[in-house]
């Protein structure tokens, strides 16, 4: 175990000697695509819970499509799959864009939860006191700032716990990234087990480290829920 | 001159009529009380006021302007320029049966929310005014950090008519505003009603508070199925009563 953490230690961490690698390369994964996913799914929300069938029915397919197939299989299709086409290799753009493993890793991992994270914002939205919104409507406000400073406020409050769920259940999912030879923990952890053998110690420390991301994780989700979710709880005496 | 002038609203659910043509006017300082039993169309008709709901037919104005309206597919009026109704309604403060506070706001937030994003005014003349108007209806500066989900619905429904006395309304439209709330905490609301009322605000106010109805208000319209059935000052229309309807509402409602 000793031997194991001082030979490879920077590689678990952020560096094999040439590329970013691990812990580093897991981060970074995790936040670009979590930080898509939000930003993405806010505006299809919105689409998704509207009256009008235009809006709401292409949401509705989308998020159908990449929750209702496995994250590997999308990986593969994006890194693979997309390669194979005559057209992606014939147009510069997409060509230089689908050779490199990270781009369609990202891709994939960030429609794949923004996909979730749309559902989750939505049934929030839909959960918005219908009073509240006929205050708004009543004191004067437009569409915009009715949705700037009610429903999206009051959503993503409503949402926070169930949106740290989908944090920490991507960062799991982040450990499919070695397909497209992306080099995160997990791929550094099969690289020690195929140097040394020692599959409990390097499968184990890998294990350790997502372990160690989580609680951190669930640490800043529950400060994060102290402070915006302070009007739901019972009030402190 | 006249505040609010309501001429002959009609408004349709399917088949079903629930206003039969009604008409308001409200001159700079009238008090008017809406009662009825429930079922009878007053709160669909103060709805109807400020756009809540839409009606299929009759008129508005506000301070002489009347609202443009245009017939939408299914037949309701709805305002054909949204600029103009979200200005008429930011001088039209609504106060709601179920108080409807902004929940994830403080109290301070919830009444400085619509004269900034609304009105326009900076954040410190908002908290001026919400300061002023927080300390009218009895609440201190220890309520204004607390959400309104940690207070009594007393406490709550006078934050929502600081909230309306902070966009300085031309009209204030109450609608059952004691109706939510335990019995023992009606007083006090009624009470920051009745100051308001003798500081010369006019205010519509749909109740079952026949004492309010009587003692504060100088005009009572009683509705019955869509319809005025009997309207006047409140000393006519509760001491020489003329409507066997209304006689029976008010041997029903005892006060």
């Amino acid at each position: 175990m000793i031997d194991i953490i001082q030979q490879y230690w920077k590689a678990f961490l952020w560096t094999d000697g040439y590329h970013l690698s691990g812990l580093a390369v897991t981060m970074w994964l995790l936040v670009v695509s979590i930080a898509f996913g939000f930003c993405a799914s806010i505006p299809l929300a919105i689409a998704r819970v509207s009256r009008s069938k235009w809006l709401s029915r292409p949401v509705w397919l989308f998020s159908y499509v990449f929750r209702g197939t496995p994250l590997y299989i999308q990986l593969l299709f994006f890194y693979t799959g997309m390669y194979s086409l005559d057209i992606v290799r014939d147009v510069d753009i997409l060509n230089h864009f689908f050779r490199e493993g990270y781009n369609c890793t990202i891709l994939a991992f960030g429609l794949n939860t923004c996909a979730y994270t749309t559902e989750i914002f939505a049934g929030a939205i839909k959960a918005t006191p219908y009073g509240e919104i006929e205050a708004g409507r009543a004191y004067g406000m437009n569409k915009f700032t009715l949705y700037r400073r009610v429903i999206i406020p009051s959503a993503l409050r409503r949402a926070l716990p169930a949106y740290s769920n989908e944090v920490i259940l991507m960062l799991h999912a982040t450990t499919v990234a070695f397909t497209a030879t992306v080099p995160d923990i997990l791929k550094v952890a099969r690289d020690v087990n195929a140097a040394t053998y020692d599959s409990f110690d390097a499968f184990g420390l890998a294990a350790l480290i997502y372990l160690c991301i989580t609680f951190i994780l669930v640490a800043l989700f529950r400060k994060a829920e102290s402070k915006w979710l302070a009007h739901l709880r019972p009030m402190k005496t | 001159m006249e505040k609010l002038v309501v001429k002959d609203l009609h408004k349709s659910y399917g088949s079903h009529e629930v206003l039969k043509g009604i008409s308001l006017k409200a001159k700079a300082g009238d008090v008017i009380s809406i009662i009825g039993s429930s079922g009878s169309g007053k709160s669909t008709f103060l709805r109807c006021i400020n756009f809540l709901e839409k009606p299929n037919a009759g008129s508005i104005s506000l301070g002489g302007e009347e609202i443009s309206l245009q017939k939408n597919k299914q037949g309701e009026l709805i305002p054909s320029d949204q600029k103009q109704l979200q200005t008429m309604r930011s001088k039209l403060a609504m106060v709601f049966q179920h108080f409807n506070l902004w929940g994830h706001m403080t109290v301070l937030e919830n009444v400085i929310e619509a004269p900034i994003h609304v009105l326009g005014l900076s954040r410190d003349e908002a908290i001026a005014r919400a300061e002023k108007y927080l300390r009218k209806v009895g609440l201190d500066a220890q309520a204004q950090a607390k959400y309104p989900a940690h207070m009594s619905g007393g406490q709550q429904q006078r934050v929502a008519i600081a909230r309306a006395l902070a966009m300085e309304p031309e009209v204030m439209l109450f609608d059952e505003p004691t109706s939510a709330l335990d019995p023992e905490l009606v007083g006090e609301v009624l009470k920051v009603m009745q100051t308001l009322a003798e500081e010369g605000r006019t205010m519509i106010v749909v109740t079952h508070e026949m004492g309010f109805a009587r003692n504060v208000s100088n005009h009572v319209m009683f509705l019955h199925k869509g319809l005025v059935e009997e309207e006047g000052h409140p000393d006519e229309v509760f001491g020489n009563t003329k409507s066997e309807r209304l006689k029976a509402f008010l041997s029903g409602s005892l006060k």
